[in-house]
């Protein structure tokens, strides 16, 4: 178990994306989802990568998933790993695996939503052994 | 239409520095154009057409450095997509050239973040808030290194591929160093050399990622005619091809393979020749792993073969099947401005005309390849593959 914890920058949110903010504030992983294809995508966006619709909503995910791959990166302090996890809706998003040893990881390995702070106080998501 | 023989690659030179602190970076790209266009023996009133990445010309892409460089200019692309935009710049200034919009084109690339300190792969580098990716990627720590690394970790677990592997692909690049004078890293390294090296991110050791250098390169590039009447070597552009590669939208997520599979197959279509008939490719080197990947996805072996291909010395000049990088590519010669697509066609260019080191120097060079990525494997990124002929 890392001791020291990642602190989380804040990138200003773009007009459109404060609905994704305020939900991992309120603990909830939101997801874009076009009307017209039906489906689900990430990172969130206000046109869909497939139809180009602006027809897009707001779903909120059920936070869990799977480890599509991953690397940690040793010489930042703390130390830290990045991957790639697959949610159960199909959409793939960049991630942070914390909550556990580096060097237990595992690509497929069973992941759940855990939100944490960012700089100023909100929160953002990463992924923790389910 | 197909440019395939339209345009003619004249001129190319590869600045000598690896450190470059005295210098500012316009001077850097004043001092590779003079370097070509010496070498093509034409003069600097006779470019007509320039071409830059809006990356390392800052000022407006090209307004800035055409003034500073004092070039009168029909035609002008500051097309940026990273590393790979020398290899597109070749591909656009043939059309350019095929089209009738200009005559002599010049390519420049120069970048110092080796005397800037920048820790080009291990720090994650924030970019414009309006990116519009930043907000949701970069708080988690995208670095260079991790991101080429967590392709390399998907690769292995998909494929078998082995750090040993990913190791020749190094150890081939230090063969070939030790022969250039101007190598950052001329020494050869073994196998257990660079699996024993320090991990930065894992998979990759140290030694499984580029160096961090200043310097620069620079093309001429013309029509049959002109290139015709003048003393060097003709090396012909006979394909080129460009592809984009994402995640549309999380949606479609496979990090085993680059874009390379779509660029590359458009410049082989164009160029109307086979894999067995390219005796020298220049493969983008940033990391073990971006070799091993774009040779699979050229077709030049098996999709997931790519470790099992470059094992053996296969990628040394005058020991295996595909020669490649034979400057010491970005692994261990240089790698300018952290972009590598210039060099890739340098030397390619060396290659086709004789002029590669004599103990490097593959034999009958007719056909050559040049193949890039620009961006991140790991996020998005564009491919470009040029293939040349001798004549």
């Amino acid at each position: 178990m890392a001791g020291e914890e990642k602190v989380y920058p804040v990138v200003p949110a773009t007009p459109g994306s404060e609905p994704y903010w305020e939900g991992a504030k309120a603990g909830k992983l939101m997801l874009s989802h076009c009307k017209p294809c039906n489906t689900s995508f990430y990172y969130p966006r206000g046109a869909c990568p497939s139809c180009l619709s602006t027809d897009v909503e707001w779903r909120e995910a059920k936070g869990t998933g799977t480890i599509y791959t991953y690397s940690v990166m040793r010489p930042a302090k703390p130390v830290y790993v990045i991957a790639y996890v697959t949610l159960d809706e199909g959409v793939s998003m960049m991630t942070n695996i914390v909550d556990c040893d580096p060097a237990s990881v595992k690509i497929g390995q069973k992941v759940k939503a855990v939100f944490k702070p960012r700089e100023d106080g909100s929160k953002i998501v990463c992924f923790a052994p389910a | 239409m197909s440019t395939k023989g339209k345009a003619y690659i004249v001129g190319a030179y590869e600045h000598p520095t690896r450190k470059a602190p005295d210098k500012s970076l316009a001077q850097l790209h004043a001092e590779v154009a003079k370097g070509a266009i010496d070498d093509a023996g034409l003069s600097k009133d006779d470019i007509d057409g320039y071409f830059c990445a809006a990356g390392d010309t800052p000022g407006l892409g090209g307004n800035s450095f055409a003034d500073y460089m004092g070039l009168r200019l029909k035609h002008i692309d500051t097309t940026d997509t990273g590393g790979s935009s020398y290899l597109l710049h070749v591909g656009h200034a043939a059309q350019a050239i095929a089209a009738g919009k200009c005559n002599i084109a010049l390519v420049t690339l120069a970048g110092r973040p080796r005397s800037e300190g920048v820790q080009t792969g291990t720090n994650p580098r924030m970019g414009n808030p309006s990116q519009p990716d930043l907000q949701f990627e970069f708080p988690y720590g995208p670095a260079t290194a991790n991101m080429y690394a967590m392709c390399a970790m998907r690769h292995m677990h998909q494929y078998g591929t082995t750090s040993e592997q990913l190791a020749w692909v190094k150890v081939a690049a230090s063969h070939h160093a030790q022969y250039n004078p101007h190598a950052m890293l001329p020494k050869v390294v073994t196998v257990e050399e660079v699996v024993n090296s320090p991990m930065v991110a894992d998979p990759l050791h140290r030694l499984d990622c580029c160096v961090i250098s200043d310097g620069g390169g620079a093309l001429i590039i013309t029509k049959p005619e002109i290139a015709k009447s003048l003393k060097r070597p003709l090396v012909k552009v006979i394909g080129t091809g460009e592809a984009v590669k994402h995640q549309m939208g999380g949606r479609d997520l496979d990090l085993t393979f680059s874009a390379g599979r779509w660029s590359g197959k458009r410049a082989f279509e164009e160029a109307g020749v086979k894999h067995k008939d390219i005796k020298y490719a220049s493969i983008y080197d940033s990391f073990t792993i971006t070799v091993v990947m774009q040779l699979e996805d050229l077709g030049f072996c098996e999709v997931g073969q790519g470790g099992k291909f470059v094992s053996d010395g296969n990628l040394i000049s005058g020991v295996g099947k595909l020669p490649f990088n034979t400057d010491g590519g970005g692994l261990c010669n240089n790698h300018p401005g952290n972009r590598g697509g210039m060099t890739k066609v340098i030397e390619a260019v060396r290659q086709l005309r004789g002029e590669a080191h004599p103990k490097v120097q593959v034999k009958n060079c007719d056909i050559a390849l040049a193949h890039g990525t620009g961006g991140s494997l790991g996020t998005r990124h564009v491919g470009a593959t040029v293939i040349m002929e001798r004549e």
